[in-house]
């Protein structure tokens, strides 16, 4: 498998190491969705920096996954799109829309960071 | 001369003569035909400064002879032909002495090229003339111009010394005009080419001159645009406001289009893509200096853009660029959409 999943804090991060055949891209949106579970983890991180293409098949399975994880009460923040492969999407007119993106991990952990406060201060 | 005794029974001979005067064209087309008499020798050399040709080093008496008397008549026919220059008024921006030197070189490498029937030297020796000369805003025409008056100063010279000899004068041309043509055309063409080279670069500087992507404070970048957007461009500029975005890990791009004076669909539909593909890295974009003309016309074409953060001006841009970021760093952010 070419992608690490490693636990951290509240927090999952999927970090893609090379380009994924379509079932790896399901197998890894049913492990995430699996782990989210087990770890009772409250945000996800999916870095695609490795990522030389993001096609229609993986935009959709990363919608399925953000969608998948928010019912399970986890937000996503997808990492580290390069420049190329944002041209690439933006010609294809590959949506990401309503996925949160941020420009690498740190920026992802930021994000995560004000996301799940959200929700603690919506719960109190 | 000696070799001038045994050539009598050659010149009644019509196809080698002409092998002769063709020192341009490559070994493979010198093969002696009794059907190539109608042949333009003149223009098989215009048409064929081959590489191939170099190799093939003249020995023919001819020529021998007409360089012999070019080296003889060296310091002669070089003041003659930089009078002429002078006269004519070419190559204004140099001086007399800077014009002779330069003669000079020529000269020799103009002779040394008839002799070996190679280019070489004198393409490179052009080649460097022309770097020299350009940024001082010599004209195509004048370098033309000087070499034909050398051609021009060499034939009448010729002409004055084989006056008596018309045939003998017929042969030596043959020689001579061929290999002449040959050289003109090399300078001239050595001239163009350095001369559109430095049009590239000079493109090519303006063309990166022209997108500077400024860094403002910490992590808010300007991206002002000047001039007619196209689409080569459109995506140098993206593709140089990405790779900024993520070497200096921006969180707000503002682009300025105050300096653009019209705007088309495809160049809409390119700065869309541009804002967009920003998201996708993790940076939100605000777009200013939207002339009341650009507005309407986006409205007409129906652009979508329901994505663009939009200020009227660069300050306002800037304004709500420090909200934006300011904000971020304390509240919660749920999307980069905007509210329109």
């Amino acid at each position: 498998m070419s992608v690490a999943i490693l636990k951290q804090g509240d927090y999952l991060i999927a970090s893609i190491q090379s380009d994924l055949s379509d079932t790896e891209v399901n197998a890894l949106r049913h492990e995430l969705a699996e782990l989210v579970g087990v770890h009772r983890s409250r945000g996800i991180v999916i870095d695609v920096a490795a990522l030389d293409v993001i096609d229609s098949f993986v935009t959709r399975a990363l919608r399925a996954i953000v969608l998948t994880a928010r019912l399970r009460g986890a937000h996503t923040v997808i990492a580290g799109i390069s420049p190329d492969v944002a041209i690439a999407m933006v010609q294809f007119r590959l949506n990401l829309e309503p996925l949160r993106v941020a420009l690498d991990l740190d920026e992802a952990v930021v994000a995560l960071d004000r996301l799940t406060r959200g929700d603690h201060e919506d719960e109190g | 001369m000696n070799d001038r005794s045994d050539r009598p029974a050659e010149r009644g001979d019509a196809p080698s003569d002409k092998q002769r005067a063709r020192p341009g064209s490559p070994p493979m087309q010198a093969v002696p035909s009794s059907g190539n008499e109608g042949h333009d020798p003149s223009a098989e050399a215009d048409r064929s400064p081959a590489p191939e040709a170099r190799e093939r080093r003249t020995s023919d008496p001819v020529l021998e002879e007409l360089v012999a008397h070019l080296r003889d008549s060296r310091t002669q026919m070089r003041e003659e032909w930089a009078r002429r220059i002078s006269d004519a008024e070419l190559l204004g921006v140099m001086s007399d002495d800077e014009i002779f030197s330069e003669a000079t070189e020529v000269y020799d490498n103009y002779v040394d090229a008839l002799e070996t029937g190679s280019v070489e030297t004198l393409e490179t020796y052009a080649r460097e003339l022309s770097e020299r000369i350009i940024p001082r805003g010599v004209e195509t025409d004048e370098v033309l111009g000087v070499v034909l008056l050398l051609r021009d100063v060499l034939a009448r010279a010729l002409f004055t010394r084989y006056e008596g000899d018309p045939a003998q004068l017929n042969r030596v041309l043959d020689a001579y005009e061929p290999a002449a043509n040959r050289i003109a055309v090399v300078v001239g063409v050595s001239f163009v080419e350095e001369r559109e080279r430095v049009i590239q670069e000079q493109q090519q500087a303006l063309r990166e001159l022209s997108t500077p992507v400024l860094q403002l404070r910490e992590r808010l970048l300007i991206l002002p645009i000047i001039g007619a957007l196209d689409s080569a461009r459109a995506r140098q500029l993206t593709e140089q406001l990405l790779g900024a975005i993520r070497e200096r890990r921006a969180q707000v791009v503002v682009i300025d289009i105050t300096g653009v004076a019209t705007i088309d669909r495809s160049v809409a539909n390119h700065l869309v893509q541009t804002v967009e593909a920003s998201r996708l890295m993790g940076a939100r974009t605000i777009l200013t200096g939207l002339s009341s003309e650009i507005a309407q016309t986006l409205v007409d074409l129906g652009v979508d853009l329901s994505m663009m953060r939009t200020v009227g001006d660069l300050q306002g841009g800037l304004v709500e660029a420090e909200r934006l970021a300011g904000y971020r760093s304390g509240e919660i952010e749920d999307s980069t959409r905007i509210e329109t």
